[in-house]
């Protein structure tokens, strides 16, 4: 028996390319987006000096090319021990963020490090203050 | 006496080989002492996540077999993998292979480029592939289409050399992220300019990290350091018949290490499903990142 698919794949690939428009249209107003449940969650690893200390680890491999090695900000990457960080966002609000990134920021998502990874290096950052 | 031979010619392939992998290797770690990945275990198949804009990853990835009737092989590539933004990745392969008691050639290159739809993560998340691929007797088997299979492996490099493969490949990838598990699974579509007809593959794989927090000091074989996981791929035919039939299938189980300067090393063992798939691939691959590979060139300028 003879079967066609191939019609169908490439309007399924045309169909999500299409979607990228709706991407490219996304702001960067990040702290805005995020849900009000997502705001809430609490940080499990919260004042462990462990965590602290295996968050700033995570942070030196894999932030502090762009953010720079104490969140400075680089040329194109924001200063990390701005008040927004600090103070306004919640560690729920960070967490988002790393497993959401900001793509049309040049903020990729982090969630492959897993929930626990991202936690700690929520720690590091929100010790810098 | 034969035997003698074919071993030394296979020892010299390997040695070239190896060669070249240490020569990149010391490259790497000569121009780039910060280096890092995190790479999921896979050969074949594509997760969704996309290389951080500005990183260069370097990877070399190799699959060897003994195809039954026909010679051991060792197919290689080089990959060059950049991220042009956070969700457009774009990769070059130089692909080759040796072969024994044959001979050892290039086999041609590849381009690809990933891009991802959907700005946020989802329970599956899409991204569309688009590659264009020029080679010939290629056996480094990154993907099984159509009916790609063992039998393909009995050429003679002289004859397949010739026969060069100018081709589309699409693939729509999908990911899942869960409870520390990344669960992928890769539908692809390739399409020969010489006419052929759309052939079509798959690939599936899901793996997780032994551990998934971090340890507060260094360390080297602790368990966050490697990932471990299965991966599965076959042809399902071409438009002229699509599925199972007269395709190969294979199935293994996977694993890699981070070392803590950064590189990563994996191994998997990978089992023929039936007899039109060569019975025991063996894939390993080595592969190195360079964070914000031009601002070194730029920092150092200055």
């Amino acid at each position: 028996m003879t079967s066609r698919p191939a019609p169908c794949f490439v309007a399924a690939f045309l169909i999500l390319w299409c979607a990228m428009g709706a991407f490219a249209t996304s702001n960067g107003a990040w702290l805005a987006n995020v849900p009000q449940r997502e705001r809430e969650r609490v940080n499990p690893y919260r004042d462990q000096p462990d965590a602290l200390a295996a968050g700033r680890r995570i942070f030196l491999d894999h932030c502090a090319h762009c953010h720079g090695k104490d969140a400075e900000g680089t040329e194109k990457r924001p200063f990390l021990k701005s008040s927004r960080v600090q103070q306004e966002a919640t560690d729920g609000d960070l967490h988002w963020l790393l497993v959401n990134g900001n793509r049309s920021q040049g903020m990729p998502s982090w969630v492959k490090l897993g929930d626990p990874q991202i936690w700690q290096v929520i720690c590091s950052v929100k010790s810098l203050h | 006496m034969a035997k003698k031979v074919l071993t030394s010619f296979m020892r010299a392939a390997w040695a070239r080989t190896v060669c070249a992998a240490l020569l990149l290797v010391g490259m790497v770690l000569s121009s780039c002492l910060q280096c890092h990945a995190q790479e999921y275990p896979y050969f074949v198949t594509y997760s969704q996540e996309m290389e951080e804009p500005g990183n260069l990853d370097i990877e070399w990835f190799n699959a060897a077999g003994n195809p039954p009737g026909g010679n051991r092989f060792m197919g290689s590539d080089v990959e060059f993998e950049y991220g042009l933004k956070a969700w457009w990745t774009t990769e070059f392969y130089l692909d080759g292979q040796a072969t024994q008691n044959d001979s050892t050639i290039f086999t041609g290159f590849r381009w690809e480029n990933r891009f991802r739809p959907l700005a946020r993560e989802h329970w599956i998340n899409p991204v569309l592939y688009a590659e264009f691929e020029d080679i010939s007797a290629d056996k480094s088997l990154r993907e099984i289409v159509g009916h790609d299979g063992r039998y393909d492996f009995l050429v003679p490099n002289g004859l397949a050399h010739m026969n060069k493969e100018r081709e589309l490949e699409l693939k729509l990838i999908l990911g899942s992220n869960l409870r520390g598990w990344n669960i992928s699974e890769n539908f692809i579509g390739e399409k020969n300019f010489a006419g052929d007809p759309w052939e079509f593959g798959y690939a599936f794989a899901a793996s997780r990290p032994l551990q998934l927090a971090a340890s507060a000091h260094e360390c080297s074989f602790c368990a966050e350091k490697f990932q471990a996981g299965v991966e599965m791929y076959g042809g399902l035919g071409d438009t002229d018949g699509f599925g199972l039939r007269l395709t190969s299938q294979y199935l293994g189980p996977t694993v890699n290490w981070t070392a803590p300067n950064g590189m990563t090393v994996a191994f998997s063992p990978q089992f023929g499903l039936n007899g039109y798939s060569i019975p025991v691939l063996y894939r390993f691959s080595v592969s190195y990142e360079f964070q914000q590979f031009f601002s070194h060139f730029h920092r150092s300028g200055q």
